[in-house]
C-alpha cells in the first residue's frame, strides 16, 4: 500500500466518523422530545394517551434526520 | 493496518443465491429468477402472515387468543392510525396500509427473531427490510399511489397543494419550490428510515457479538489475557439488552411507516378542508 492509498483510506475513517456526528442533533432532538412528552403526559395524564401516535410520529422524524448522517457516514465508509 | 481477522459486521447483508435457476430472456431483457436469500425470506414472510390469518381469522363474538391478536393486529391500523388520522374517508384505505404495516412488521420481526438460524446456513431470516432496494420500493409505491390518487380525486386543483396561501405572488412562487422540495423528499425519507433502523440495529448487534466470541477466544489463551472474560460477558449482557431493544424498534419502525403512509393519505382525503 503506498503513501498516497494510505493516506486517502485514513481521512475516509475520518471523514466517516465527522459524518456521523450530525447523528449528535438527532440525539438532542430525541431527548427533547420525549423529555417533553413526558412533562406533558405527568401534568396531564388523561391527555397522554391519545398523543401518543403523534410521539412516535414525531419521533421518525427527528430520527431521519440522525439516520441521513448515519447513511452518509455509511457512503463514505463503504460507498467511495 | 493489522493483521487481526477484521469484524465484518456488513456480511450479513450480502445477497446470495439459495436455489440456482436458468436466465430467463423476455424480449431484449435477461431476467435471473433465481431464489436469493432475500427473495426466500420474503417468501416466508408470506407464508407466516397468510397461514396466521388462514389459522386465527374467525367469526367468534368471544375470541380466543389467536383471534384476539389477529383483531388488534387489525386494529392498529383501524382504531389507532386511519380513524383518527384521517376519519370516516379513510376506510377504503384500510387494506392498503394494513398489508404495508403486516409485511414490515413480519419481515422487521422474523430478522430479529430466527436470526439464529441465519449462522446455521439456512437463511430464511435475511434482513430484508435492511436493503434499501426493497424499503425503497415500499416507499416510492406508497407515495406515488397516495400522488395519483390525488390528481385521481382533485384533479389538476390538487397541484394547489404547493401553494401557500397570504404569502403575495413572489413570496408563493418562492414557497413553492420550497414546498415541492419538501414534499418529493418524503419517499426518499421513508425509505431511509426503515433501511437506517434496521441496518444500524443489525449492524450493532453483529458487533457486539463479533466481541464475545472475539473476546473470549482471547482469554482462552490463559494469563493475564483470561481478563478478557469480563468485557466479553458485559458484552454478551449487552447483547441480551440490544436485541430486546431491536425488538422494540422492529415493532415501531413497522407502525411508522404505516401511520406515515396514512398522514400522507390523509392530505390527499381530506384535501382543500384540512388546513
Amino acid at each position: 500500500m503506498n503513501a498516497a492509498v494510505a493516506d486517502f483510506h485514513t481521512y475516509k475513517l475520518i471523514g466517516a466518523g465527522l459524518a456521523a456526528m450530525g447523528m449528535i442533533g438527532a440525539g438532542i432532538g430525541l431527548g427533547v422530545l420525549f423529555g417533553n412528552y413526558l412533562q406533558a403526559a405527568i401534568r396531564n395524564p388523561a391527555g397522554a394517551a391519545s398523543q401518543q401516535t403523534m410521539l412516535f410520529l414525531g419521533m421518525a422524524l427527528t430520527e431521519t434526520m440522525g439516520l441521513f448522517a448515519f447513511v452518509v457516514s455509511l457512503l463514505i465508509l463503504f460507498g467511495v | 493496518m493489522t493483521q487481526q481477522p477484521a469484524i465484518q459486521p456488513m456480511e450479513q447483508f450480502l445477497i446470495h443465491k439459495v436455489v440456482e435457476l436458468p436466465t430467463v430472456h423476455i424480449g431484449g431483457l435477461a431476467i435471473d429468477p433465481s431464489i436469493t436469500n432475500s427473495v426466500l425470506s420474503m417468501i416466508v414472510g408470506a407464508i407466516i402472515l397468510i397461514a396466521f390469518f388462514a389459522l386465527t381469522a374467525r367469526r367468534e363474538i368471544v375470541p380466543n387468543r389467536g383471534q384476539a391478536l389477529a383483531e388488534s393486529l387489525y386494529n392498529i391500523v383501524d382504531r389507532v392510525l386511519v380513524g383518527p388520522i384521517i376519519g370516516h374517508g379513510g376506510k377504503p384505505y384500510v387494506p392498503y396500509i394494513l398489508a404495508l404495516f403486516l409485511i414490515i412488521l413480519v419481515l422487521n420481526l422474523m430478522s430479529v427473531v430466527f436470526a439464529i438460524f441465519n449462522l446455521a446456513g439456512m437463511d430464511f431470516a435475511f434482513a430484508v427490510t435492511s436493503q434499501l432496494a426493497i424499503t425503497g420500493t415500499l416507499a416510492v409505491l406508497t407515495f406515488f399511489s397516495v400522488f395519483i390518487l390525488g390528481f385521481i380525486k382533485h384533479g389538476p386543483k390538487f397541484l394547489s397543494l404547493f401553494w401557500v396561501p397570504g404569502m403575495g405572488i413572489f413570496g408563493g412562487a418562492a414557497m413553492v419550490v420550497i414546498e415541492m422540495i419538501s414534499y418529493f423528499v418524503r419517499p426518499v425519507t421513508l425509505a431511509l428510515r426503515l433501511f437506517g433502523n434496521m441496518l444500524g440495529g443489525h449492524v450493532v448487534m453483529s458487533l457486539f457479538g463479533s466481541f464475545v466470541v472475539a473476546l473470549g477466544i482471547l482469554a482462552l489463551s490463559g494469563g493475564v489475557a483470561t481478563l478478557a472474560f469480563v468485557p466479553s460477558a458485559l458484552s454478551f449482557t449487552l447483547i441480551v439488552g440490544l436485541t430486546g431493544l431491536e425488538l422494540v424498534v422492529a415493532i415501531l419502525q413497522a407502525f411508522v411507516f404505516a401511520a406515515l403512509a396514512t398522514v400522507y393519505l390523509n392530505e390527499v382525503v381530506n384535501f382543500g378542508h384540512g388546513h
